[in-house]
Parts: C-alpha cells; sequence; structure tokens
C-alpha cells in the first residue's frame, strides 16, 4: 500500500495498465511531454515512448474518432478530454459511433475505449472548466459511465474500464484530485494522505464497474451520491446528527439498483444528491426507480438537491454548488416530513 | 490468388510502419533554436492589388510581411499608411496592455481573483489590428485579444471589474477572468471553449451581407485551436459564401504545452491551410505594428469591397505562460523568448518612433511612469467595488437572471428555494 492522491493513482492505473498490456495507448491535449494539465500522465510517454503516450492536436471529436479508429484495428485507447466541459465536439463520435458500434457491426467491430475527463466544479473555473455532463452520457445505450470518490477507486475502477470490452466515459471529480473535499471552501484544504481511502496498491487491481458501495452506514435515510458529493453527503449526515446512509454509486451506468434498493426498503427515505443542473439530471432517473421499486417502503417524498438550472457561474460558486449546508437543511426537512 | 492488385507484393516481405509523432527542436535544458524559422528582409514582400486572383498569391502564404526594419526603419511596399500620431498612440497602446497584464498578473498572485491570462511579447497583434476596424464591425475573440478593448477606448476600469467578479462586474460574476464581453465595443463574448467563435464570425459578416449592411467581422483564433473542427467549418463557410471576414490566426508557437507543429502536422504554415479553400492567405510579422496593420487594412479593405474573406497567420511568440494556470519551464526552455527572432512589439515600435525623431528614451520613461499610475487608479477604483473574495460582489439573484428573458416558473421556484 501506498499513500497516493486520485492524481496519482490514476497515473497509476495507467501505468500498470500500459505495463501489462501493449494494447493500451494514452493520448490527449498536453497528455505527452507534459504529463497533462492535471499531471495524471506525467512520466508516461518517458516510460513507454512516444508512440504509446502522445500529444494530439486539439480536436476532441479526432481524439474520439481516432481512438475508434485504434480500437477497431484492436488496440485499447484510454483518452483524455482536458476538461468534460470540452467534450462536446466529440459527443456525435461518443453516441452514434463508440456507443453503438458492437450493436450495428453485430460485433465484427467493438470499441474497447475509455474516455476520461474532469469533471465537477470547486475550483473557480467558471461556466467552461465545471461542468458536470453525466446525464448526456447516462442517456446513451452502449456506454458506460463511471465517477469516482477517492484514489482507491479511481485506480480500481479505471483498470477495469481499459479492460472492459467496450467503451467506458470516465469522469473524474476535478475537486478530489488532490484531496476529499466536503463542500467546506472556508475551511483549509484538506489531503489524502489522512485518508483511509488514499492507501493504494501500487500493483494491479480492479474495482468492479456496476457496483455501489455503502460509504457510510445508516438507518434514517438513504443519500444516493457520487463524485464530490459523497463527501459532501457525509459531512451533512454527521453536522446534522442525521442517521444517514451514504451509498457512493461509483458506476451509473449501468447502475447498481440491488444497493439502492436494499438501502431505500432499509431506510424508507430516499435524497439524491449531485452537482449537476437539476432538471433532466441523472437524479430524475434515481427517482424514478426508487420510486418503481421502493414505493411502499416509502415514509416521504424522495427529494433532490442538485446545481441550479443556470449555466456554471464563476463569482457565485459557492451559491451554486450544493453545499453541506443545503444537503443538511434537506435532510432535515426531509425528517420531518 | 484472384485479387491480382496485390499480386506483386505477395512475395516481398513489407518492411514494418511506424508511427510519426512530431517533436520540437528544443526541450527544457535544451538550447534555443530557431534557426528553421525563415525570416524574410523587411520589405522585401509584394503587396498584391487587393482584388488580385487568390490563386495568383499564393506565394504571401508561406512568407512573412515585415515592415520594421533591425534598424528601426519603416520600408517596403506595406509601409507608410500611418502617421505618426498613430504610431505614437499604438505604441501607447501596447504599452497600457502591458501594463495592465503586469498589475492583474499580481492582482491573480495576491488572491483577488481566481485566473489571469497575458499577452506579453503578442501587444502588437490585437492593438494595431483594431486600429484596420471601423465602428460597428464586430470581432469574434479569443481569450488573448484583450488588444482590441484597449486599442478601442474600453474603459480598463471595467474590463477590471469583469476580472474581479465585483458588484460593477458588467458580466454579473458569471464569466471566469478575462472572458469579457463588450458589443458597443465590437467585441463578441468570449467562451472559454475553443474556437467556436471562428465559424460564428463568418455566420456574422454573411448576415451583413444578406442584410446590405457595410460592416464587417474578424474571427480570432490560436495556432493550436486551428485543429477543432469549427476551424475548418469556418473556412469552408467564408468561402463559399465570400463572407465579409478577416480570418486572423495567432500563431504563437505554444498551445499550452503543446508545440505549433502538433497543430500544423505537414502544412508548411498555418497560413497555407486556407489555399485550399481559395482564400488569399497571408503571413505577417506579429510582433510589427506596422506591418500588422498593413495586412489587417488590406484584408479590411477586401472585405468592405466585397471581393471576400481573407486568412491572415500573425507571426508571433507567448512570452509568458499560457495561464496563471501552468509553467511554461515545464515544457520548453525558459531563455526560449529572447532566442525568438522577432523580438519585442513595444521595443521595435519605440526604436522606430526614436529614428525618426518622435521618441525618446527619457519620454518613453516618463510614458511608462505615466501609464503605471493610470492603470493603478483604474485598479483602485476597481477594487473599491471589491474583488473576488472581499468587498462588493455580484448578487446571489444575479445568477439566477438571464438564463432566459423571461424567468421561467421552475427557475422562480429554485431561486424561491434559494431564498434570493
Amino acid at each position: 500500500m501506498t499513500r497516493m492522491t486520485m492524481v496519482e493513482a490514476i497515473r497509476s492505473a495507467l501505468d500498470v495498465s500500459m505495463a501489462r498490456d501493449d494494447e493500451v495507448v494514452v493520448f490527449g491535449e498536453d497528455v505527452g511531454y507534459f504529463g497533462g494539465v492535471f499531471r495524471c500522465t506525467q512520466g508516461l510517454q518517458q516510460t513507454y515512448g512516444r508512440t504509446r503516450c502522445f500529444d494530439v492536436p486539439i480536436n476532441e471529436s479526432g481524439i474520439v474518432g481516432v481512438a475508434i479508429g485504434m480500437a477497431a484495428y484492436g488496440l485499447k485507447p484510454c483518452v483524455e478530454i482536458q476538461f468534460a466541459d470540452y467534450m462536446y465536439p466529440a459527443y456525435d463520435q461518443i453516441t452514434q459511433e463508440a456507443a453503438r458500434l458492437r450493436y450495428r457491426s453485430n460485433g465484427q467491430f467493438t470499441c474497447p475505449i475509455t474516455i476520461r475527463m474532469p469533471t465537477g466544479g470547486g475550483i473557480f473555473g467558471g461556466q467552461t472548466h465545471s461542468q458536470s455532463p453525466e446525464a448526456l452520457f447516462t442517456h446513451v445505450c452502449g456506454l458506460q459511465v463511471v465517477v469516482p470518490s477517492n484514489p482507491y477507486d479511481a485506480k480500481g475502477l479505471l483498470i477495469a474500464s481499459i479492460e472492459n470490452p467496450d467503451p467506458v466515459i470516465f469522469l473524474e471529480p476535478k475537486r478530489l484530485y488532490n484531496g476529499p473535499f466536503d463542500g467546506h471552501h472556508d475551511r483549509p484544504v484538506t489531503s489524502w494522505a489522512g485518508h483511509p481511502l488514499g492507501e493504494v496498491p501500487s500493483e494491479h487491481y480492479t474495482v468492479p464497474l456496476g457496483k455501489a458501495v455503502v460509504r457510510r452506514p445508516g438507518s434514517a435515510v438513504t443519500v444516493l451520491a457520487y463524485g464530490t458529493m459523497v463527501h459532501v453527503a457525509e459531512a451533512a449526515a454527521q453536522e446534522t446528527g442525521i442517521d444517514a446512509e451514504v451509498v457512493d454509486l461509483r458506476t451509473l451506468l449501468p447502475l447498481d439498483l440491488e444497493t439502492i434498493v436494499a438501502s431505500v426498503q432499509k431506510t424508507g427515505r430516499c435524497m439524491v444528491v449531485h452537482e449537476a443542473t437539476l432538471t433532466s439530471g441523472f437524479g430524475a432517473e434515481l427517482v424514478t426507480l426508487v420510486q418503481e421499486h421502493c414505493f411502499y417502503h416509502l415514509e416521504a417524498p424522495v427529494v433532490r438537491v442538485a446545481g441550479w438550472d443556470t449555466p456554471y457561474p464563476h463569482a457565485q460558486e459557492w451559491d451554486y454548488f450544493p453545499s453541506p449546508a443545503r444537503v443538511g437543511q434537506a435532510l432535515r426537512e426531509m425528517m420531518e416530513a | 490468388m484472384t485479387d491480382g492488385h496485390s499480386a506483386d507484393l505477395a512475395h516481398e516481405p513489407l518492411a514494418p510502419l511506424s508511427l510519426h509523432v512530431p517533436e520540437p527542436e528544443v526541450r527544457p535544458g535544451g538550447r534555443p533554436d530557431f534557426s528553421a524559422v525563415a525570416i524574410p528582409e523587411a520589405g522585401s514582400v509584394r503587396r498584391p492589388p487587393v482584388d488580385e486572383n487568390p490563386e495568383a498569391m499564393r506565394d504571401l502564404a508561406f512568407s512573412i510581411i515585415r515592415v520594421l526594419n533591425r534598424e528601426g526603419d519603416a520600408v517596403g511596399p506595406w509601409a507608410g499608411a500611418l502617421s505618426v500620431d498613430d504610431l505614437m498612440q499604438g505604441l501607447r497602446h501596447m504599452m497600457l496592455l502591458r501594463a495592465f497584464d503586469q498589475r492583474m498578473l499580481m492582482a491573480q498572485r495576491q488572491g483577488k481573483t481566481s485566473f489571469y491570462m497575458q499577452h506579453l511579447g503578442e501587444e502588437a497583434v490585437a492593438c494595431a489590428f483594431r486600429k484596420a476596424l471601423l465602428p460597428g464591425d464586430m470581432n469574434f475573440p479569443t481569450y488573448r485579444q484583450a488588444g482590441l478593448l484597449i486599442a478601442g477606448g474600453y474603459p480598463m476600469v471595467d474590463m477590471m471589474n469583469q476580472i474581479f467578479s465585483n458588484d460593477a462586474d458588467p458580466l454579473k460574476g458569471r464569466q471566469l477572468p478575462v472572458m469579457y464581453s463588450a458589443r458597443d465595443h465590437g467585441f463578441f463574448s468570449i467562451s472559454g471553449n475553443l474556437a467556436t467563435q471562428y465559424v460564428q464570425a463568418v455566420g456574422w459578416a454573411m448576415a451583413s451581407a444578406i442584410k446590405r449592411d457595410t460592416k464587417i467581422a474578424a474571427a480570432w483564433i490560436g495556432d493550436g485551436s486551428t485543429a477543432e473542427n469549427d476551424f475548418h467549418a469556418a473556412l469552408v463557410f467564408a468561402s463559399t459564401y465570400r463572407a465579409p471576414v478577416i480570418l486572423n490566426i495567432v500563431n504563437n508557437q505554444w498551445a499550452i504545452s503543446t508545440f505549433q507543429g502538433i497543430a500544423r502536422g505537414g502544412s508548411g504554415t498555418f497560413a497555407a491551410r486556407g489555399l485550399g479553400f481559395g482564400l488569399p492567405s497571408l503571413r505577417v510579422d506579429g510582433n510589427d505594428y506596422l506591418a500588422v496593420h498593413a495586412v489587417a487594412n488590406w484584408a479590411a479593405e477586401r472585405a468592405r469591397r466585397n471581393i471576400g474573406p481573407t486568412l491572415v497567420e500573425y507571426v508571433t511568440y507567448r512570452v509568458g505562460a499560457h495561464s496563471t494556470s501552468d509553467d511554461p519551464s515545464a515544457y520548453r526552455p525558459k531563455e526560449e523568448s529572447e532566442a525568438w527572432p522577432l523580438g519585442d512589439p513595444v521595443i521595435r515600435l519605440k526604436n522606430h518612433l526614436i529614428r525618426i525623431g518622435a521618441w525618446s528614451d527619457e519620454r518613453h520613461v516618463q510614458m511608462e511612469a505615466e501609464i503605471r499610475d493610470t492603470v493603478v487608479a483604474a485598479q483602485k477604483e476597481a477594487e473599491a467595488h471589491g474583488t473576488l473574495h472581499s468587498g462588493g460582489r455580484p448578487s446571489m439573484r444575479d445568477m439566477f437572471e438571464g438564463v432566459y428573458e423571461t424567468m421561467p416558473a421552475h427557475l422562480k421556484r429554485q431561486r424561491q428555494q434559494a431564498g434570493v
């Protein structure tokens, strides 16, 4: 076991995967010599050479398009989109090509690619460096969507994604790269060094896709969260003293319905928390599933706490970002319901 | 073997292929080397009539139009368009922009804002270009054309208010610092993604032509972003409809850590990208205020006379970091900017003005001090309205406004829920 930040854990996952499998190639904007703007690919070009880790022209649809072509040849590309907010030019390649290639060719061609992208807010990145576009991917059949909340999961999930035979959208909450963040922006930053999930094996291991985990057991209410919001939900539970069970979904598609249903049937209450805007967000899918599967166990309406339905603002970042106070208030209201 | 076309190769063992991945000449630790950048003599490139057939001027995509020579003289067919007063004003604009950058960089380091992007070494490009435009024309800029605002007389205080996201921010704190918007000053709203504005500029220009207006548009992009799809979309629309637009490429050699060769690929120059679309494509010394202005004027005349679009590559060098978020010494030699063969735009114009007897070192030092005072006074005024983390700030209500012209019910509910 080694202490790793999430950046180091992701780098270690790429390193382990490239060492084990010559078919794994890594590329993206500023990814080669420089090692990525968040340093997730630092040193890989030196270790594996310029034809396995390289810089690309600034063209996101090109990045995904050539990855699909390489996958059709037999490689396993793991590419980086510098910010999730930059993925829109690649959306056609992702949704109509990568996601459907296996289906439309009846398995003649497949697409084992992993598309990494930093997501979410909390760094004063304004509207083009803060978005959470997960619902744009969970709406696409053929894709898998992963969001880790800590270094241990990030490494295990990324290796599992790279080894998966179908395309994976791997969303990295950038505010968690260098330390856990519970939404208390006015407190000193914390590092992964003191966190149990900052303990990461240096060797190969996987965390299976499609499996959620109960991060904080509780009996009063189930909070479904992923990425940065897992930490916010844990903080809100602790600060309100409400015995919430925090479920870290880890993979949004395919979803671990079993864990969700077991928890909600136990607690009888459910809240969904995500950074992304509310309307048609992934929370809507979760709420529907909970209603379908747990209706007769519910003691209160299912509630969503999410980003407001506005573009991500700059100055009002902390008004926008779902805070422990906002989640805590919603928890209290739910317990009174 | 019935498919006869491969029969000849069938007996020969084939050599394995290999992938070509371009690398810059030098990395940190190496000696800067720009010997591969061919710099023609100032005054040596011809100036064709604006209505010359683009096919006849393909050579201009492979040279560099220059006016100021090493001695500080303005020479050749592109010289002579600007008066001494114009040049003095140009020097002032570039010095204002440089001083503005210095103060705002420092403000970012002091935590007064979250982010900043400077123009060091590239001041001539936007400042000189702006002089070729008329009121009503529209720029679709990137984040490194604040010179358009400075040279266009936009109040520095308003720029600072935007950078500080304070209670006088014209954009209500919604936008990342330096992502200005100033419609009345011919400056389209900046987005933080890349290249999207390039094709929008073409659309604006097409609209001007549809409406039989006289206004023209200017599109802006960096060397790296020419790789984006929207760049190519812009070229095909501009070419097809002969839109009254100037398609500017600022080649400052570096896209964050990625050298220009990654975006340029096998094309000799970025300007040469325009040739396949039949666009007149010119390269100009981006550190030469006079050359930039002369080429911008030439391209603006083509657009105004309805002859069509022009592609212009400004050859320059990004002396500073990409933004306050990166450290260039991690990907290029520290001394590289000093080795850049086209020099410093401010010093070159200053030397020219001294050469023609219109300026002196003493007056230059005086003006530097006077400009510093101007910028400091503006900063003081802006800071009275607050900075990112202290003093006045845009309200939380502002966050909910402006998503639509009329706020829909669901957003009103959310605003109420937020308690504002």
